[in-house]
């Protein structure tokens, strides 16, 4: 974990590791505040934007949370669930609990690159979400971060508490406004999932052709801790780059990351995650599937590190080309530090294979049909272990994109 | 109903059948038998007309149509059906969904799972991922009886399935193809047993040396096996 350290100035300019260098000052700052409202009364284009990417009417969710631009302009939890979890905006419960600095830039580091300073020093709320001891949810919570102004550049910081024993499931989606094409979103997100808590976040982005999207994720799971992280991004993008980090650091705690990507026209998309196996027993899982169209770039990374003896994780990746002019890069990478970890990864990036579409051809399927039902085999998120009502809407979703992609 | 004249196809380079003739009349069953590499899976995939089967000369008609050149889904629309010896694994793709689409909702696809022994379970699992040897026969023929074809192909049906299930499998392809026209391709002939074949082929280089009476021929392989066969003149001739 990074050891805290003051922002200096000259982080700023500092480049991400990884993904197209961006110059910060292009974006606007600036734009009109908006009034609290709740998700029916917000214009209709919104309200359908938000939709894709899972974000739906706050009876059917446990508590929602809506910002626009620098705006939190609905932040609920419905009755039933009150006393159980909280939502609010960061700026909100940093003011509320003196405890929140606790969790506050602490496994994620602000001197990273010149997007987590940015992030520090143009904060622009976020949500903070807290499901209380002991307490298990059925019902998600959701999260929505909505751009509504071109060319603007909204930092978010986000922070997640699980209590100990407690469980639930967070939706979040990401998205702009139809008219929106240009901007730069920055996200932080820290998690922290304590003894015995089970967590499942599902992360859903809606971008557009030339937005850039820089989220800085981590995550700190405790003993007999479950973190489940799934996130999706089936529709075009100029940049995204992100590789959120999670690190598995009490006795026999649990993590799966879930990917799903698909890049088409000119996107540049270099997603990974990674897993750091520190305690006892911890044990991690890393599932990427990444779809390339038209002109698309994917670099699909993971990285697994064993720190302890007794620790066991597995990555998978999978890339399919639909393009001979989009490329997939699966760059898996294992690191050992004791003896008596295991890690193992498999990865394997080519087009639809020839055989599978004769094959489904000879039982009656046209060519186009064959190849779709062979893209959605690909999508298959059954082996991802959620939920059946969110399984459900994110496979609606993913039949929605490929029906209308390919 | 399938007349197939003169066929010559190449595949990568190699010439995989040359020059077959074979015809099998409506409400017949044929048997065809062959060495490994005889050409019996290439006639197969010609009939469907796979990409990879390059035709050199020759033509396939079925029902009077000349489908030599025709896309594979049109040939399978005609009333083709192939239960595969090698089916392909395809990921995601869940053994349930494909047969929903070839019953089309007209059939019940448990009970019709019951004839071919398969548990309801095998729907939700990925297209021939994890499948024992026995387990992609029985789903094969399973999908061929969903498609249910006026002629369907069995490539190898009985090869690696144990008794119990040899005996289950013969009985619902003897039952599906009554109605039916068929070609079935066995190396060991176990399945005859439980099939009344009208018609006997034997293939070697990739043409047919000899047609006769299934149990005859059979009997013969199965005493004497191939070699005996690569002393006949007809083979020798076809060399």
């Amino acid at each position: 974990m990074p050891k805290g350290k003051k922002t200096t100035l000259n982080t700023i300019e500092k480049p991400a590791t990884f993904g197209p260098d961006l110059d910060v000052g292009a974006f606007k700052r600036e734009t009109s505040p908006w009034p609290p409202c709740t998700i029916s009364t917000l214009p209709q284009d919104i309200i359908q934007r938000a939709l894709s990417v899972g974000i739906t009417k706050e009876k059917e969710r446990a508590g929602t949370y809506f910002q626009i631009d620098h705006s939190a302009v609905l932040q609920a939890i419905r009755k039933t669930f009150r006393g159980k979890a909280e939502i609010m905006s960061t700026e909100e419960a940093i003011k509320k609990y003196h405890w929140a600095k606790d969790y506050w830039w602490k496994i994620v580091d602000a001197n990273t690159d010149k997007f987590t300073t940015l992030a520090k020093s143009k904060w622009d709320q976020g949500y903070f979400i807290r499901v209380l001891e002991g307490q298990k949810i059925t019902v998600p919570l959701q999260a929505c971060l909505f751009i509504s102004t071109e060319n603007f550049n909204q930092n978010v910081h986000n922070l997640i508490i699980a209590e100990p024993n407690s469980e639930a499931q967070i939706i979040t989606g990401c998205t702009v406004h139809p008219n929106v094409q240009n901007g730069l979103h920055v996200g932080i997100s820290e998690f922290y999932v304590k003894k015995n808590a089970k967590l499942t976040f599902t992360m859903i982005h809606n971008w557009s052709q030339n937005f850039n999207v820089r989220p800085r994720t981590a995550a700190l799971v405790d003993d007999d801790a479950t973190f489940i992280n799934n996130y999706m991004c089936m529709k075009p993008v100029k940049s995204l780059q992100m590789y959120p980090v999670a690190y598995c650091k009490g006795v026999n705690s649990r993590v799966r990351f879930n990917t799903i990507l698909h890049g088409d026209q000119n996107s540049h998309l270099d997603v990974g995650s990674k897993v750091v196996l520190q305690g006892k027993g911890s044990r991690g899982e890393i599932i990427a599937r990444a779809i390339a169209s038209d002109n698309a770039q994917i670099n699909a990374r993971g990285l697994l590190v064993g720190e302890h003896e007794d620790s066991k994780a597995h990555l998978e990746c999978r890339g399919l080309l639909l393009s001979d002019e989009a490329s997939i890069h699966a760059i898996p990478e294992l690191v050992g530090k004791v003896k008596g970890t295991e890690l193992s990864h498999e990865a394997a990036v080519g087009k639809i294979a020839e055989e599978q579409v004769q094959y489904l051809m000879a039982r009656g399927f046209s060519e186009s049909e064959a190849e779709s039902l062979i893209i959605r085999g690909f999508m298959d998120i059954s082996i991802f272990g959620l939920p059946d009502a969110l399984k459900r809407d994110i496979k609606r979703m993913i039949d929605v994109t490929i029906g209308g992609a390919l | 109903m399938l007349r197939i004249e003169n066929l010559t196809v190449e595949i990568a380079g190699k010439r995989v059948l040359g020059g077959v003739n074979l015809e099998v009349p409506k409400g017949e069953i044929h048997v065809l038998l062959g060495p490994n590499g005889s050409g019996k899976t290439s006639l197969i995939t010609s009939i469907l007309g796979f990409p990879s089967c390059h035709i050199l000369s020759g033509n396939i008609r079925f029902n009077g149509t000349d489908i030599t050149t025709m896309p594979t889904d049109e040939r399978v629309k005609l009333g083709i059906g192939v239960a595969f010896q090698n089916p392909p694994q395809i990921r995601g793709v869940k053994l349930g969904d494909v047969l929903r689409h070839l019953t089309k909702g007209k059939i019940d696809e448990v009970k019709l799972a019951g004839t071919t022994n398969i548990p309801v379970d095998f729907f939700g699992r990925n297209l021939n991922f994890g499948f024992s040897g026995g387990e992609l026969k029985r789903t094969e023929i399973l999908q061929l009886l969903a498609q249910r074809p006026d002629f369907a192909i069995f490539d190898e049906p009985d090869s690696g399935v144990d008794v119990e299930n040899l005996e289950i499998i013969g009985k619902a392809i003897n039952e599906f193809l009554k109605k039916r026209s068929g070609l079935l391709i066995t190396h060991l002939g176990h399945i005859l047993r439980y099939i009344n074949a009208d018609k006997a082929h034997v293939m070697f280089y990739g043409m047919i040396a000899c047609s006769g009476k299934p149990t005859n021929i059979i009997n013969r392989i199965m005493k004497k096996g191939y070699k005996w066969c690569e002393r006949c003149p007809k083979v020798k001739r076809l060399r």
